[in-house]
Parts: structure tokens; sequence; C-alpha cells
């Protein structure tokens, strides 16, 4: 992974500084609340519910065990011994004290680590696959460009405030698996016939209280072009995005009103004055960064060592607690004798995304024992062991249940996303936990998980969509109604290549219905699913209506008392 | 009073521009109507697109005219004129109002304005540093902040990663191997 050099160091240091002598004059009443505020947003800081919420970067959701380590320190010293990994592949601490925050910065810049632009209308954490770099269908690594666009975009002078926040993915494989069309700019790694990378560029999606899928801008970018056309493309939305309204002010509401082709066109015009300028990347500069994630020392295993790999794993696997375990958290590698394994955050009767120190620490010496120090941040909010050699995923299993990380649950019902919701976002309209968690009970027999299959049930406490809500092929979201907690269900959602956003099915229902609700649908699904047929695949193509009747139809568990 | 401008890394004492404004929802009648004094004056660059022709009559007191330009302003606009001009203000009504940052490099970078940048309104200490690198090389900040301690901003970080106006070359361009 990339290490600092003595100027990122130098650079990230100057920022502790920097903010620690803002909240020094905030702290004294030399700056208002209304200046202060821009200014802890750039460093991630929010006051929320309980107190003030630190959003701590994890650039591309990667990490090395020392830094894992230094957040479960962090988590333990400033907070109350839980993080929250989020779907922007960062972790949340919920309950630290503004006057600690600069202390906290000091710490992380000792790891490499901080907390730039995690929040604020700016350039925010660049996100991307948690299979870089492993994937068996990889076209090129997208990490050394994340890592690129990283620098390129910290303390942009031009973009610190811009019209609305800004997030960039980018996707090295040919499956998407970061959502690109979904982000304010979406970038895609392609080869040309020559086999040179280049970007396809899609711009104007989002989700939020307008979700649109992004347009295509241009099909080949070459890779020398990636700052100056991005530089160029903000450009136009710093100068055009709207500023009368927060709701309306995201680029996806530009590139709407001006027509995806009439953006485009704009962005043409811009990037051709600035087009091998400066800015246009070196080879030099790209191999510097690309050396640092190049490939770990594997070991090479022979045929016959792989052979009985399999067949250990094979006799390992009558224990059916482990083959489910393999069958979901285990994930191909494009190194023979190699697997990516998935810590899952979504263990029943924890909010989901939530790690506690002691996990943590386990998950940072699982990491330094099996998988060469590092690990990724999934934007489903699960931890990844990205290199473990398949002979010890035995043991892997023993210590990562041990742990509370190894609930045999990924890509199933059970792996939702959601956002804090109205437990301590101050933006919530309701609470997302106790439905995750009304959820997870209801659907808490793994057989019963297994058989549904895979599902993706994301849930936001707001329209701004922290929790995916809209590519769920179930989505809840809470709603605000005369000051009461509503939900309202979409179904349909997806996201990867086919990315698309879901469709409401109807009034919205009170939490203790939402079990009943769910069940409901699920039973309608397996009574009509055909074959292999996932519940989004079925939804597809029976449309919403079987699944609509089945929510509003009123069953003998109605007025039971609640799950919540 | 205390000094409030700031120009080329010094507290200025006399600031001799005088600025006359119009109001927001002034249409291009009152624009054209405005009766500009004599001296050095900044005037909003409408009055000088609707003005222009008799402004260009007064050449002996030209370069005592400045322009500023408000957020919605296209700087487009005036590219033929910018060479004409001593100063050029840029407003910033709201500091998180980041549009004047992209103006500021289209004047330096694409127009190739040599005078005064001036970046006023609602700005402060924290976004000095910002400011400079886009190109803007002067700032009044409000009464009420202090423009002293504000100086130490503009030197809030020792490297920048990406080009701008202040270092046209990226980090990726110097960095030593």
């Amino acid at each position: 992974m990339y290490h600092y050099d003595e100027t990122d160091k130098a650079i990230v240091h100057a920022r502790v500084k920097q903010f620690r002598g803002q909240t020094e004059r905030f702290l004294a009443g030399q700056l208002s609340e209304d200046d202060f505020r821009p200014l802890r947003l750039q460093n991630g800081l929010y006051i929320q519910r309980h107190a003030p919420m630190l959003r701590i970067a994890i650039p591309y959701g990667m990490l090395s065990s020392t830094q894992l380590r230094a957040l479960a320190s962090v988590t333990q010293k400033y907070d109350r011994g839980t993080g929250h990994f989020t779907t922007r592949q960062n972790l949340q601490l919920n309950w630290v004290a503004l006057p600690e925050v600069p202390n906290i910065l000091e710490d992380l810049a000792n790891v490499e680590m901080h907390a730039i632009q995690t929040s604020g209308n700016c350039i925010r954490n660049i996100t991307t696959d948690h299979f870089a770099g492993v994937a068996a269908d990889e076209i090129a690594d997208p990490r050394p460009w994340a890592e690129v666009l990283r620098q390129w975009s910290t303390f942009h002078p031009e973009f610190a405030y811009l019209p609305r926040k800004f997030k960039i993915a980018i996707s090295g494989t040919t499956e998407d698996r970061t959502a690109i069309r979904v982000h304010d700019v979406g970038l895609q790694i392609v080869k040309n016939d020559a086999g040179e990378i280049g970007f396809t560029v899609y711009a104007g999606g989002g989700l939020g209280r307008t979700p649109l899928i992004g347009q295509k801008m241009i099909d080949f970018l070459p890779w020398q072009h990636l700052l100056t056309y991005t530089e160029a493309l903000v450009r136009v939305y710093n100068r055009y995005g709207r500023r009368d309204n927060p709701y309306k002010a995201r680029i996806k509401i530009l590139v709407k009103a001006l027509g995806s082709d009439e953006f485009s066109r704009q962005v043409a015009e811009e990037w051709a004055h600035i087009k091998d300028g400066p800015n246009t990347l070196t080879a030099e500069e790209v191999a510097r960064v690309a050396k640092q994630f190049s490939a770990p020392s594997y070991d090479q295993f022979t045929a016959a060592d792989l052979a009985s790999i399999a067949a250990q794993k094979n006799e390992q696997a009558s224990d059916k607690a482990f083959a489910r375990w393999l069958e979901r958290n285990v994930h191909a590698h494009k190194v023979p004798g190699y697997a990516a394994v998935t810590l899952s955050l979504k263990t029943p009767g924890v909010a989901p995304g939530d790690a506690t120190v002691a996990q943590m620490q386990t998950a940072a010496d699982l990491a330094d024992e099996y998988s060469f120090g590092e690990l990724r941040v999934a934007h489903e909010q699960n931890l990844v062991l990205s290199d473990v050699p398949q002979k010890d995923l035995y043991a892997v299993w023993q210590k990562a249940k041990a742990a509370g990380l190894a609930s045999a649950n990924i890509g199933l019902l059970a792996d939702m996303i959601v956002c804090p919701g109205g437990d301590f976002c101050s933006l919530a309209n309701a609470k997302s936990l106790p439905i995750a968690a009304a959820i997870h009970e209801r659907f808490s027999d793994l057989d019963y998980l297994f058989d549904i299959g895979e599902l993706a049930l994301n849930i936001s406490g707001c329209m701004n969509s922290c929790g995916h809500h809209h590519l769920g092929a179930i989505g809840i979201l809470g709603v605000d109604k005369h000051g009461e907690e509503w939900y309202q269900i979409t179904l349909g959602g997806a996201q990867g290549n086919a990315a698309r956003i879901g469709e409401v099915i109807g009034r919205s229902f009170a939490a203790t219905e939402i079990p009943d609700v769910i069940e409901r649908m699920i039973t309608t699904y397996l009574a009509l699913r055909q074959e292999d047929e996932s519940f989004g695949e079925a939804v597809a193509r029976l449309g919403l209506p079987p699944f609509r009747e089945a929510a509003y139809r009123k069953n003998e568990t109605a007025g039971e008392p609640a799950h919540v | 009073m205390s000094k409030q401008l700031i120009k080329d890394g010094q507290l200025i004492a006399d600031d001799n521009w005088q600025t006359v404004l119009i109001g927001d929802d002034a249409t291009a009648d009152d624009a054209a109507a405005l009766v500009i004094p004599a001296g050095r004056v900044v005037i909003p660059a409408a009055v000088w697109l609707a003005q222009r022709n008799n402004l260009l009559t007064r050449t002996e007191h030209l370069h005592d005219i400045a322009v500023s330009l408000a957020p919605t302003f296209r700087v487009e606009d005036i590219a033929h004129d910018v060479h004409r001009f001593a100063l050029i203000a840029v407003e910033f009504p709201k500091f998180i109002d980041g549009r004047g940052y992209s103006t500021a490099r289209l004047l330096r970078e694409r127009y190739a304005y040599q005078g005064e940048l001036r970046a006023v309104g609602n700005i402060g200490r924290d976004q000095l540093f910002y400011l400079r690198r886009v190109g803007f090389n002067a700032f009044l900040l409000p009464p009420e902040q202090n423009a002293e301690a504000a100086l130490q901003s503009l030197n809030d970080f020792p490297e920048v990663y990406q080009g701008a106006v202040d270092q046209p070359l990226p980090l990726f361009r110097r960095r030593t191997a």
C-alpha cells in the first residue's frame, strides 16, 4: 500500500496544526459557529445528537494492521470503545470531545492517517473495490489511480467550496463493485486495442432526494489526462452548479438540467484549455505510486500442494458452519492457493458496520498473521483480509468466530447496509438501527437466510441515503410524518454494472410493521421464484405487484407485539 | 482605522481605491446610468460592460478604473479587457461560495491577467492559503477580522500537491526521487 514520504507527512502534520489553531480560536470565541462549521466539516467533524462525530478517512478502504491498531487505540482513548465503518469506506467515532479532536488527528497523522475532506462541500474520499489488486476479473489495479486522485484532490485550492459534496469512485474490474454509476464522478478503468489504460468517465450519478444514474462523459480518457479532465469537469460544476438550494446543488442536478451532452460539451471545452498542461500525469509518477501497490510475496504452491489444500478444505468443510462461512465469506483470488476473506461486521445484535476495539485489534492480528499486514474496508461495511492462504482458512475462521467476526452472511439479507440513523445522526428523520435489529432478529435462522439467497437490504434514516437504500433489492427509508418515524420501502434497486434505482412500493409503514412486511415479501419470493433466481431477479421479472400485494396484506401476525 | 488590506504578503495602510456599488437587483439600465466619480474607482464589471464605449474614451484616466466581479459574473465577458485594469476585485458575499476561486484561476492562467487580484467580502484567514494559490495577491478582510494574525495563514502548508497559479507544477513534477 501507499506509504507517505517526508512531504506527505509534512502536509498532514501541517493540517493538524492548522486545525488545532482553528479549534482554539473557535473555543476562545474568536471564530463564530458559522465560520467554524465548514472548517470542522472539512476535517470530518460533525456536531451530532450526543456529541461531535469524527469521520476518519480510510483512503479507498486500504488499511495497514498498524493503522487499524491506531484506529482501535483512538477509539479506546477518545470514544466509547466502538467505531462505525461506513459505505464510503471510512470510520466514524460517535462520542469524541471537540477540544480533543486535534489530538486525535495528531495520533492519526503519526500513522499516516487523517480526516481530511471526509465531509464538507469538497472532494471526498475516493472509493474503490475492496478486492482491488486480488480480483480475478481485474483490468488494472484501481488503487494507484485512487492515490493519484487523493493527492490531487487533497487541499485542492479551487475546489474547497463547491456547491455541494463531491464523491469519486473508481472501478478496475469488469463487474463494478464500487457503485460508480451513483457517484458524482465514476471512473471505469478500460484498456484500448493497444493495451493502453484509460478511463470511461461517468458524471452526475447520485442517490439522495433525487437518485440518478451517472451519464457517460467520455468513452476512453487516456490515463495521462485523468487529472486535467477531472479538473475541467469539477471546474464547470464549481462555476455553474446551483448554490441557491442545497437539495439541488449536487452535480447530478446540473447534468440533468443541461443534459449530459451539453454538460460533457462544456467539460470538453474547458478541458481543451488545460489538456497537456502541467497537471498532465507522467509515467514516472504513476510508476512511483503503482510500485507501492505491487503484489506481496505470495507463496508459490505446486499442483500437489494445491490438491492437498483442497482435500484438507473439503474435509474441514464437513463442519457445516465452516462450510457456510466458506460459501459466503471467502472469495476467489487471482493467485492459486489464496483467497480473500470478509470479516463480517453484520453480527445479529450489533449495529451493522460497528466494530469494537477488541475486534479491530483481532482483525489487525489476523492481517499480520495471515494477510501480509493489510486490510480493506468494504463499502458494504465489512472488513476484508485480501490475501489469505487457503490452507489457513480454518484457523482464520476459528479466530474470527471467537471475535464475533465470522457471521456467514456476506451478500445475504443479514448483510444489510445501514446508516447510523436517528440514534446518532442529527440529519436523520428516523432511526435505522432498531429496524436493522428487528430484521436481524426475524431472520436469525441461517438455514432460512441461505435459502433466501443473495439479497441486498439497505436502510437509510433519511433522504441523504447514506445507507444506499435506493440500491437495495429491498430498500428501507426513514421518513418523518408529522413528527413520527415512518418507513418507505423500495424494491428492485441494484448496484454493479446494471445499477438501478429501486421503486417505491406505496405508503410507508410504522417501524413495528417492517419485519412482517419484509417476511411477507420474502415468502412471496420463495413461492414465485424460478430456479436460482435471486430476489432482485424475481422483482425484475415479476414487477412490483405481487410484492406490493404481499407487503400490504394484513395477516394473522398483525396486532401482535412489536419486534422492535 | 486598522489595516484590513493584505497585499503581496504585507498589511497595507492606505487603500486608495473607492468602490461604487449597484444593488444585486440592478438592471442593465441601472448599470448604464451609474455615475462614475473621478479618481481611482472600482466599478461592477456589469457597469464596465454597459458603459464600455464611453469609458474607453477616458483614456487618460482609464487606469483609474477597476472592476469588481460578482460570483455570477462570467469572467469570459471581460476577457478582452483585463489588460486594461490595474486592479480586479472578486467578490465573496459568502465565503462558502467558491466560484471566485475558479474566476481567479481563469484570470491568471487563461487570460494572463498581471495586475492586482483582490479578494473582497466575507473572507477570513482560513481561506487565505487557498485564495493565494488560485492567484489572489490581495485580500481585503472585513473590519472584525484580525488581519495581522491572518498573515500567518498564508503559510499554513509547507507543500502542495496540485499545480495552481502560485506553483504551476504539481508536486509529482517536483518530487526528488
